[in-house]
């Protein structure tokens, strides 16, 4: 019992892998034509898990299982987000999969584990527990996107998803190994010791960090490692997009935190190079190819990794604050993303996929409030105040001035401007245009809900973002192990 | 504070908060109410901004109506409000207008009405904000948000070519205005974390670093104002906006970047100002002169206005950069003229295209005859716009013209050519749209001005010749603020060397 007690950071990843095994089960055994069982089982773990995490919140690291594991604010505020970021997508998705036989058992289990693994990687302070979360993760979503077994786009999206994903933890595993060579640890905190300490052997050490940042890359999707982003958005169920552009992408901020920041901050001025390079390509290359793109789960693919470019930004400030500003970034992405792939499946319905921009047509006229809802998101997404977005890129933008990065704080707006036509261009289609077809929309009043608050979520956060903005720095100050 | 109401606030907040109101009256069913209550918005959101005239302290030179608390505390961003001599007429030229716009959009406007009464309250309230915000982030904020309602108005009720012309104003605006947050960061880096304007006014710089904003200011105010060259999206936006759309862009919004010159370029940069001011000074009188010569050219009745708004807006640039109270106070006053006129001139130009639906010039002539009511009204905008002595639009002009000549004989020579080339373009349009035989069936068919759009140039009328003959009541109020302007920027902001302390001993 004694053991157990000790055991409070990782309750809340204990109850979901019993409650994800139960719910496998329950599935089963209890007759449910719709799932609704099923799916009001998972969003109570989700609500449980919440209040089991904001019950048991860290103020000050706590490692457990010989420095696997640790509890601190950065990980208990991230692992929030994800609960709420997946019970988001959950109900956002319910009728879309619903309709396309798609909502089994398998898919709310799948999402379960796939959170269980992000949440391991949140709180992973050993290279072997990163890797196994990555991994638990990984396997979900790859089963995920090939959900949809009929449909030859999903299966391809998921097999270059799988492989490029393979290849990526290859990749990562290879510069832990390097790591691992130099320092004779593959402890977090241990590894920055050693390499702080000069034992280890500098050349062996950079190039093990070479792999990891690959890796990292094409985890996040950062050019030139982007490749299967579009494919992968354009191919697999808009719910399933949706899960992958969200919620691992908290989990990926966790992973680069511990990874580059904690473990490997002497090196910095090596890694924050390379960062610098990467941004400036996904902004570039993500906003210029967004723009001819006609499908918009393509289109979002394309925003994404100029969003991650930006988001890397922050990261290569090299200042804690830096650290802070992109945690509300990824946050603040998160969320739109929520939004713009949910109104999609809003708009979807049995036979129709809402995926090209023309669906936009004149929404406007189709429903006011839709519409409305869509413009916070887009011009959140461009950066434009008085929307979430913009605070978002602000306090980056705020940190890179900061360390005398003028030059690409000017590149970054410059390339967002770019970024600002395409949002612009689904305002435009919106309003400016007459729709194609004149049928009422029809979506459930619990999405319909939902998407009222993610958009007005956006705007507040641009009238009031200064909470969230001190959140997100303090819960980075507390959590880094810096020396 | 009257009442105890923080005035400026509620001059923001009121018209958005009737915007949010006339949206939810919903779709067109409910029209007559949407309209109704948008007019009561804009004739309160008014009323409310007269206390910011009567209880102005004119000797004062400070910033008035302060109002200030705390909004994001991790950046020191403070919700910041304030009004001095410069800034204070430009919040109650915008209140004026805009129960003019509902009231020129009341029968003409049939789809969407809800939404477009909406968002020119909406836009009232933001473009208010810009005027009184204090705190750089603050003004930013309002400054990009001004964008989004713009958008919509020339995308949604606009013309033919109106996705072009929405697009091109949306991304030329953004453009500037992002070089321009830069520029905030790093002054908010410099000043130790603050984002109060008043804070950078007195912050030293070194001469580069001004240099640098500068262009970063320049970038954003420029297209704004807009000066030549950055000005080609002012022609496309005024043709394709509907006719409310054109007189907020042409009194107000260009309005809003003139006044950045002189709330931040001139103060925060002197040094570069002055070094700068020759540049600035050509391409203002590059736009008065040749601006002036393309509007001759123009067959379109909006586009000739837009032409001739750059090139009165090149002698606002001018007036501010010979840096002297004339020609700050004259550009000033030639602002506010320019609003009256420009505004009247574009409502006068809607009230045809609402009966004719066409703006070319070529499709009138004899107008006078059939509108004589409507030919009078415009015939003395026209005036206005041509700068003749006893309207406002002289005054202005005379006060530049003044101030150039004694900073440069030639500045003054050159500009004095507006008052040739504007009573050229202007009167000839006049010539050919309103005198002459009848032209065709369409101006057979015509019918006068009705009691609702003779209101509506009545009131301009007045004003435009109020101000023309009497505009002590205009110059009164900024006269402190503007002398105190150039006196701050007549003393550089360059930081002295800093001597060790060692050789100081």
């Amino acid at each position: 019992m004694n053991y157990l007690s000790t055991l409070y950071p990782a309750y809340a990843e204990i109850f979901l892998l019993v409650m994800a095994c139960v719910i496998l089960i329950a599935d089963l055994l209890v007759e449910n034509q719709r799932k609704t069982v099923t799916y009001v089982l998972v969003q109570l773990t989700l609500l449980v898990l919440f209040l089991t995490t904001y019950h048991y919140h860290q103020t000050e690291p706590a490692h457990l299982f010989h420095n696997m594991f640790v509890g601190d604010q950065m990980s208990d505020a991230l692992k929030m987000f994800s609960y709420i970021a997946v019970s988001m997508v959950l109900v956002y998705t319910r009728s879309y999969m619903l309709v396309r036989g798609l909502f089994t058992g398998e898919f709310m289990v799948l999402t379960l584990f796939a959170l269980l693994g992000m949440m391991v990687m949140i709180s992973a302070s050993h290279f072997m527990s990163m890797y196994v979360g990555l991994e638990i993760m990984s396997l979900s979503l790859y089963a995920m996107v090939a959900l949809q077994r009929d449909s030859a786009t999903a299966t391809e999206a998921a097999m270059k998803y799988f492989i490029l994903g393979a290849l990526a933890s290859g990749l990562l595993l290879y510069g832990m190994s390097m790591l691992y060579g130099a320092t004779g640890t593959l402890e977090v905190k241990a590894v920055a010791d050693a390499i702080k300490g000069g034992v280890a052997n500098s050349n062996l050490v950079v190039f093990g960090l070479v792999f990891i940042v690959a890796g990292l890359a094409f985890k996040l999707g950062a050019v030139p490692f982007h490749m299967w982003v579009p494919d992968v958005y354009q191919g697999a169920p808009t719910a399933i997009v949706m899960m992958i552009g969200s919620a691992p992408k908290l989990a990926a901020f966790a992973f680069v935190m511990r990874l580059l920041v904690e473990s490997m901050q002497p090196l910095a001025a090596h890694w924050s190079a390379m960062l610098a390079i990467m941004a400036i390509l996904s902004m570039a290359i993500g906003n210029i190819s967004a723009i001819s793109q006609v499908n918009i789960k393509r289109m979002l693919a394309y925003s994404s990794i100029a969003h991650i470019g930006f988001f890397l930004l922050g990261v290569l400030s090299g200042t804690v604050e830096g650290y802070g500003a992109a945690m509300f970034y990824i946050v603040i992405y998160a969320l739109m993303t929520l939004g713009a792939f949910g109104m999609i499946t809003l708009l979807s319905h049995e036979g129709y996929e809402a995926d090209s921009l023309d669906s936009f047509k004149g929404l406007n006229q189709r429903s006011p409030w839709l519409a409305f809802m869509m413009l916070l998101l887009m011009f959140s997404m461009a950066g434009v105040p008085p929307t979430a977005g913009f605070y978002a890129k602000f306090s980056v933008l705020e940190q890179i001035v900061k360390t005398g990065h003028v030059e690409m704080a000017i590149a970054a707006v410059m390339l967002s401007l770019i970024g600002a036509f395409y949002y612009l261009r689904i305002v435009k289609l919106m309003y400016f245009d007459v729709p194609e077809s004149h049928e009422p929309i029809r979506m459930p009043a619990e999405s319909g809900l939902l998407i009222s608050l993610n958009g007005l979520a956006v705007l507040a956060l641009g009238i009031l973002p200064g909470w969230l903005m001190a959140a997100c720095s303090v819960v980075v100050q507390k959590s880094l192990l810096l020396q | 504070m009257i009442f105890g109401l923080p005035i400026l606030s509620v001059a923001i907040w009121l018209p958005i908060l009737f915007g949010v109101l006339v949206m939810a009256t919903g779709n067109d069913r409910n029209a007559p109410l949407a309209r109704v209550l948008a007019l009561v918005g804009g004739i309160l959101g008014f009323l409310v901004t007269l206390p910011l005239y009567t209880g102005f302290d004119k000797l004062s030179s400070g910033m008035q109506f302060v109002e200030n608390v705390e909004w994001i505390p991790h950046f020191h961003i403070n919700y910041s409000l304030g009004v001095d001599g410069i800034s204070v007429l430009f919040i109650l030229l915008n209140s004026f207008f805009t129960p003019l716009v509902i009231l020129a959009g009341w029968q003409v406007i049939e789809k969407r009405v809800s939404q477009y009464m909406a968002a020119f309250l909406i836009m009232s309230g933001i473009v208010n904000g810009v005027f009184a915000a204090l705190d750089a982030m603050l003004f930013y904020v309002f400054w990009e948000a001004m964008l989004i309602p713009m958008f919509l108005i020339i995308g949604v009720w606009g013309g033919p070519n109106r996705v072009y012309a929405a697009v091109k104003f949306f991304l030329y605006t953004l453009l500037g205005s992002l070089l321009m947050l830069i520029a905030f960061i790093y002054l908010y880096n410099q000043s130790g974390n603050s984002f109060s304007i008043l804070a950078y006014h007195a912050l030293p710089i070194p001469r580069f670093e001004q240099i640098l904003i500068f262009i970063a200011f320049f970038m954003a105010f420029a297209v704004k104002v807009p000066m030549f060259p950055v000005h080609t999206w002012l022609p496309d936006a005024h043709v394709e906006a509907p006719t409310g759309g054109s007189v907020v862009l042409a009194a107000i919004m260009l309005k809003v970047g003139a006044y950045g010159f002189l709330r931040f370029s001139m103060p925060i940069a002197p040094d570069a100002s002055h070094e700068l001011s020759g540049v600035m000074i050509a391409l203002s009188l590059v736009a008065v002169v040749y601006i002036g010569l393309v509007a001759l050219m123009q067959a379109d009745m909006k586009k000739l206005v837009a032409y001739s708004s750059i090139s009165h807006m090149g002698f606002v640039t001018l007036g501010f950069f010979i840096f002297n109270a004339y020609g700050i106070e004259g550009a000033l006053l030639q602002m506010i003229s320019h609003g009256f006129v420009s505004g009247a001139l574009f409502l006068g130009i809607g009230v045809l295209y609402d009966r004719v639906h066409s703006r070319q010039i070529a499709d009138y002539g004899g107008v006078a005859h059939k509108m004589p009511v409507f030919a009078a009204f415009f015939v003395m905008f026209a005036m206005a716009n041509s700068g003749l002595p006893g309207t406002s639009g002289f005054v202005g002009e005379f006060l530049v013209i003044l101030g150039a000549v004694k900073a440069n004989f030639w500045y003054a020579f050159l500009a004095a050519t507006t008052l040739i080339f504007g009573a050229a373009y202007t009167l000839w349009m006049v010539k050919r749209v309103f005198f002459g035989a009848i032209a065709n069936e369409h101006v057979e068919q015509l019918q006068d001005v009705s009691m609702r759009e003779k209101v509506i140039l009545l009131i301009l009328a007045l004003c435009v010749l109020g101000m023309g003959l009497y505009p002590l009541p205009f110059s009164e109020i900024m006269h402190t603020s503007v002398n105190d302007l150039i006196n701050h920027v007549s003393s550089s902001k360059i930081p002295a060397m800093v001597m060790p302390a060692a050789a100081i001993n």
